[in-house]
């Protein structure tokens, strides 16, 4: 086995770092792309040949969507953007994550009439595309109010986010022996502190995963907000892009530099959580 | 103080009854050893005792409180896991604190308790480690720790060596009966391994199919075992039991062979009535080679078929009464296979059950 993996020819590591090089492209070039575009001028997005490095880095894409440069173009309201999207990704998450991890929790711990079958319709949940969401979700959202709220989207992101969450959860609540919740109750842990002293502690590595994608889920969502969305009141940073378009242009630049700002908050975030996903606590505290 | 009462304890999973009316007493201070085969109720009743099981019916008292419907925090028991249990995200010295922690001590009252904990099990190396870098032998020792720091009335273990090497079990199977000399408190252990049971127990309850079988003495278990399951289980290796038809005052073996019956057992059973005669393999062994008083016992001429050596003893496998039986050569001497010995049968300590229901016919 070892020997079949050891790559010795020089041709062989050659083809190999060029397979890499060949899918790194595929993956990285259209972020790098983006990410450069936000810095570079108008001009050289259009430009024949391509300029793939900018020749010229700027920072007037960024004072243009914030309105800086009223020559330019008018700004937008960002602002209100980014706090909208951060209002309902943060609260959405939040909810997921504590009714996911409740019903994570009951899924793994306790036995019930039904349990598989809700396992799994929460998981045939998650077959059906969002899209095919927009309409139904439209009529009844604009029936009841909800259209052009941000209490609605979270209602939406909180809906596609629960069973993912609560599928995710069981399977880390799963992987905590049940004899270290006994084991606390011996101690003289009620059942609630059992599970906040032990289990939960134990979980956090896998609550901090569904963290990320409840967060990610929602930050990044497009189809759907943008169907349920109409103003400042709701718009999120992914639907604020369609700003960029106009009837007859498209300013690419100004949409980059939006789309490095929707990045930005979402990267630094899985940097914070990422220290959390330290696998194997849970191994050494059972048998040997 | 802290005596342990089972008063008709039934566990029901729904229409399925696997535990039915256990009755058992414990005295202070006394250590049990519940044992049995896999499935026969022995790690529920103890998880029933816990607490991490609900009663289906019967009454459980600790002490003078009836705990039926008390939580596993106020028994005040600890209770000891295969697994361990430890908390893999605390170190040694917070595994042993977390009770007392709980409880509401304060730190400076928490120290001195498991430093006498740790002490006694001699964990003091270890405090700051996790649970993950300590070898089997150490966890079993933290799990320990973690049971007498909080000088519970009763101890509970749940089969606590079965995930140890064979060496280290019997290390702690000494030191397990080390602790309990020096914190006398009452114990109530579940084991399926019956050298266990007989090392460590005061008085040993053999289970079957969530049944008692039989409670008593490491000695009385095994000398006087009420019927054939409770013979085959206690002692290694198992009785030999074959199975016979009363004739005049002796068995008659499948294999034509009469072994006379202990003469007060002989008076109450009738010509063709069926016994099980059984025999340990210490009181079946070859002529010269035995420790039994030979002129109490009788003789017959047996092919070896297998040998096994152990040192000071070899135990051989021949055939007896139609049945594969084992015995016991004190004193060896190098044997062949097939060689024919002379095998003497004591009879003083013959135990005979009946045919049909495998109670013992011993008066």
């Amino acid at each position: 086995m070892t020997s079949a993996m050891t790559i010795e020819k020089p041709w062989q590591r050659w083809l190999l770092r060029l397979t890499l090089f060949i899918a790194m492209m595929i993956l990285v070039v259209p972020g790098a792309w983006v990410v450069m575009t936000a810095f570079r001028p108008n001009v050289e997005v259009m430009a024949r040949p391509p300029i793939w490095i900018p020749q010229q880095w700027t920072l007037n894409n960024f004072l243009a969507i914030f309105g800086f440069l009223p020559d330019r173009q008018q700004g937008l309201p960002v602002p209100s953007y980014f706090i909208n999207s951060l209002v309902i990704s943060l609260t959405s998450t939040f909810v997921a994550i504590l009714v996911g991890m409740m019903g994570g929790y009951a899924f793994a711990r306790y036995r019930f009439k039904g349990k598989g079958a809700l396992f799994l319709s929460f998981m045939l949940s998650r077959t059906v595309p969002g899209v095919a969401l927009s309409l139904p979700l439209f009529i009844l959202w604009s029936k009841i109010g909800l259209i052009d709220t941000k209490f609605g989207l979270i209602l939406v992101y909180m809906a596609i986010n629960i069973p993912f969450t609560i599928w995710l959860t069981d399977g880390f609540f799963r992987q905590i022996p049940a004899d270290l919740s006994e084991a606390a109750q011996i101690d003289g842990c009620t059942r609630w502190q059992a599970f906040w002293k032990v289990e939960f502690p134990l979980a956090r590595s896998g609550l901090a995963s569904a963290g990320i994608f409840a967060f990610l889920t929602a930050w990044n969502e497009f189809a759907l907000a943008s169907q349920l969305t109409r103003t400042t009141a709701s718009k999120t940073m992914p639907v604020g892009l369609m700003d960029f378009t106009a009837q007859f242009t498209v300013d690419w630049t100004g949409m980059s530099a939006m789309a490095v700002l929707i990045i930005i908050p979402a990267l630094i975030l899985t940097f914070i959580v990422q220290k959390h996903l330290i696998a194997g606590l849970t191994f050494g505290g059972v048998k040997g | 103080m802290a005596e342990v009462h089972l008063s008709k304890i039934v566990k029901r999973y729904g229409s399925l009854e696997v535990v039915h009316g256990i009755d058992l007493e414990v005295a202070h201070n006394e250590f049990v050893v519940l044992v049995g085969p896999s499935g026969c109720g022995k790690s529920t009743t103890l998880r029933m005792i816990a607490g991490l099981e609900e009663i289906s019916d019967g009454e459980l008292r600790i002490g003078d409180r009836v705990v039926n419907a008390l939580p596993p925090r106020s028994r005040n028991i600890s209770m000891v896991f295969q697994s361990y249990a430890l908390y893999p995200h605390m170190t040694v010295r917070e595994n042993l604190g977390f009770g007392l922690k709980i409880s509401g001590m304060t730190p400076e009252d928490i120290k001195p308790r498991v430093e006498e904990a740790a002490g006694i099990l001699g964990l003091e190396p270890f405090m700051e480690r996790l649970p993950a870098n300590l070898s089997g032998g150490q966890r079993q020792r933290v799990a320990m720790g973690r049971a007498i720091v909080r000088h519970p009335d009763v101890f509970l273990f749940d089969e606590p060596l079965s995930n140890l090497d064979a060496k280290l079990r019997g290390q702690m199977r000494v030191e397990i009966k080390k602790l309990h000399q020096r914190v006398k408190t009452t114990v109530i252990y579940v084991t399926h391994d019956q050298v266990e049971a007989m090392t460590l127990a005061d008085r040993i309850v053999i289970m079957r199919d969530g049944y008692v079988e039989q409670v008593g003495t490491p000695t009385e278990v095994f000398e006087r075992p009420v019927n054939t399951f409770v013979a085959g289980f206690i002692g290694s290796p198992p009785m030999n039991q074959l199975d016979g038809v009363v004739a005049n005052g002796a068995a008659k073996l499948n294999d034509g062979t009469l072994v006379p019956l202990p003469e007060d057992i002989a008076a109450t059973l009738f010509d063709g009535q069926k016994v099980v005669v059984g025999f340990r393999p210490d009181a079946f062994a070859p002529k010269g080679h035995s420790l039994h008083v030979e002129d109490r016992s009788i003789e017959v001429a047996l092919p070896v078929i297998i040998s096994e050596p152990l040192g000071t003893e070899t135990i051989i496998f021949t055939e007896f009464g139609g049945k594969e039986v084992q015995a016991k050569m004190l004193d060896p001497r190098p044997l062949e296979d097939g060689e024919t010995l002379t095998f003497t049968l004591d009879l003083e300590r013959l135990h005979v059950f009946d045919g049909e229901s495998g109670k013992s016919l011993r008066a």
